[in-house]
């Protein structure tokens, strides 16, 4: 930092000769390796290291073979890499009687994830929309019980809706458990689409009456149009929480529709047979891909669609 | 808005009433009507199937003489007053971390909050194994040359409801801290230049300047944690299937195993409801606070 220039310049300064630059304007630069840096990449770097540990442990043991696993140790990387327990967990694990695998949990957790979103977000946007620019008497109302209904605890309403389901015919099939999901997911769904469609300009919608276009025309025609992004969010919103449900998933079916998570916990936690370690890791890999790669692609739209979560109407 | 009232507005009003039905339904069928029917029916000795025969509140004295219920309140009490603390506390200093105009701000921040995306499930699959005594953390410190070392929370029925913790909180962390940065982004540059000006330190700028003006932040963040807290459910099954004995047992799976296992239904009812209550004497002041506050402005 020895340059003459500022040097002089500081020392012409000091005599304060008027019309002579007085000392470097601006903040002062930032050294790059200031003890503060240093603290806080330091610890900002032993936090990233804790969170990614369980993930790198799980891969690491994924790949490991059996033996290896029994004299290793579990942060060190596989010495010799197998996906063996990968294609034994996708198609080999037991649970119960059933020794096919948890694909069949994965498909059955696509099956229910797919119409699960498609329904719930078409509900709820309508929903939202009409909250939003069609209020009736009363439609408020609903919409704070709705909120409310958030906090109910699962377990208060779990037996009234198995009698509903059974009463009409659903209980135990997949559909079941969609209309669950549906119904569990729209006060938070609601409440996205509804501030969402009220923070649109409303001279459009207005417009969009003096034109002639009645309740669905202005839905299919101007707001779903207008509103992809926050369609989007509520995609990943919804892929992520029916994917990694449990609770609606282990009391709504029967085992042979059980979805992903379900029979993962039945797999790993199953009391009978040689516990296979590095099997069970590959099969939780398998299980949290899917929101891992909705998460990763996503990125900041994930961060809006659980922050939707916290901003309150 | 001037309140016209026209034929067609009436008829339009019907379509939007017609969309709404899905919602009103829920509301009043699934959340209100179910709420009542679970009250209701905790009255009653239901075993197998529900039926209207009212016993008082005979299976309330009986939960709250079940030491497995009250293994579970104690259990969902220690880790309700831990993770609400420790979530808050870590969550903002993670956001606050975070919120020193970093380098790869974004890189930090998807591995603070990838926990999140997976379920309860995987996360207490995931941490069971690392905390497994015979192959985990407890074998690779022995394996270093401490032999005596114990760490084995997942099978001591003192301390097992800490190992689901610190699960719980690696899962969790991360939305609390998205949260608190929102909040902190939220808070006027001035203020931080008013405060240097001053000459306050930073740490106290934080604490007396931005953690009272993040107070809505606060308290949603807070609501946020309690209502997730009562639902505690699959990390228990998945990690320790409330094991060792009934020492990680959680009212959640209490109502579920009565629910669905025992076949008695009368005790998850009444279970259900307490947990109910639970969550009413969180929601309903704040509600009070957060909505009858706004009405009277």
């Amino acid at each position: 930092m020895s340059d003459p220039t500022l040097s002089s310049a500081g020392a012409a300064a000091t005599v304060g000769s008027p019309g002579l630059v007085s000392g470097p304007a601006g903040p002062r630069p930032r050294r790059r390796f200031s003890r503060r840096n240093i603290f806080l990449y330091g610890t900002l770097f032993v936090i990233a290291v804790y969170y990614l540990l369980p993930l790198y442990v799980m891969v690491v043991t994924s790949l490991k073979g059996m033996p290896e696993v029994r004299l290793g140790n579990i942060f060190s990387p596989p010495v010799e890499i197998t996906f063996e327990p990968w294609v034994k967990a996708w198609s080999e694990a037991c649970t119960g009687l059933n020794c096919d695998g948890l694909s069949r949990g994965f498909w059955n957790s696509v099956r229910i994830t797919v119409p699960s979103v498609i329904l719930s977000i078409a509900i709820a946007s309508i929903n939202g929309y009409a909250l939003a620019n069609w209020r009736f008497k009363g439609s408020e109302t609903f919409f704070v019980i709705l909120i409310f209904g958030a906090f109910i605890p699962y377990q208060v309403m779990l037996y009234p809706i198995v009698i509903l389901l059974r009463e009409i015919g659903l209980y135990g099939t997949l559909w079941g458990l969609v209309i669950v999901h549906s119904i569990f997911g729209m006060p938070i769904l609601t409440l996205l689409f509804r501030n969402y469609f009220t923070s649109l300009p409303e001279e459009l919608f207005k417009a969009a009456r003096v034109d002639g276009a009645g309740f669905w025309g202005i839905y299919f025609r101007i707001m779903v149009p207008m509103s992809l992004p926050i369609f989007v969010v509520a995609m990943i919103l919804q892929i992520t929480g029916i994917w990694n449900d449990f609770l609606f998933g282990v009391v709504y079916t029967k085992p042979d529709i059980y979805p992903m998570t379900v029979q993962l916990n039945n797999i790993v936690n199953s009391v009978q047979g040689v516990k296979e370690y590095n099997v069970n890791m590959a099969a939780t890999i398998l299980t949290g891909l899917v929101p891992l790669v909705v998460y990763f692609v996503s990125g900041k739209l994930f961060v809006r669609g659980i922050a939707a979560g916290a901003v309150k109407g | 808005m001037s309140a016209q009232a026209r034929p067609s507005q009436l008829f339009k009003n019907l379509n939007a009433k017609i969309a709404s039905i899905p919602m009103i339904l829920t509301a009043l069928v699934v959340f209100v009507g179910g709420t009542f029917w679970t009250i209701l029916y905790s009255f009653t000795d239901s075993k197998l199937l529900p039926r209207l025969r009212f016993v008082g509140l005979d299976q309330y004295e009986r939960l709250w003489s079940a030491p497995r219920w009250l293994t579970s309140i104690e259990n969902l009490l220690i880790y309700g007053i831990l993770s609400l603390i420790f979530s808050l506390v870590i969550g903002f200093l993670l956001a606050a971390l975070l919120d020193q105009k970093i380098r790869f701000e974004d890189t930090f921040r998807t591995i603070f909050l990838y926990p999140f995306a997976l379920s309860f499930i995987v996360t207490g699959l995931v941490w069971q194994w690392i905390l497994n005594p015979d192959f985990g953390v407890q074998k690779v410190v022995r394996s270093l040359g401490f032999d005596s070392f114990v760490f084995d929370p997942l099978y001591n029925s003192d301390i097992v409801i800490y190992g689901i913790l610190i699960a719980g909180l690696w899962q969790g962390t991360g939305l609390i801290m998205c949260l608190m940065l929102a909040g902190l982004r939220g808070i006027d540059e001035d203020i931080w230049k008013a405060a240097r000006v001053d000459g306050i330190p930073m740490w106290k700028t934080y604490l007396f300047i931005v953690i009272p003006m993040m107070r809505p932040v606060f308290i949603t963040t807070l609501v946020i944690i309690a209502s997730g807290i009562v639902k505690l459910y699959d990390l228990v099954v998945a990690q320790t299937g409330g094991g060792p004995g009934i020492a990680s047992e959680v009212p959640a799976k209490y109502v579920y195993d009565f629910m669905f296992r025992a076949q008695n239904l009368g005790q998850g009812f009444a279970g259900s409801t307490m947990m109910l209550l639970s969550v009413a004497i969180v929601i309903i002041p704040w509600a009070y606070l957060e909505f009858g506050g706004k009405k009277r402005v």
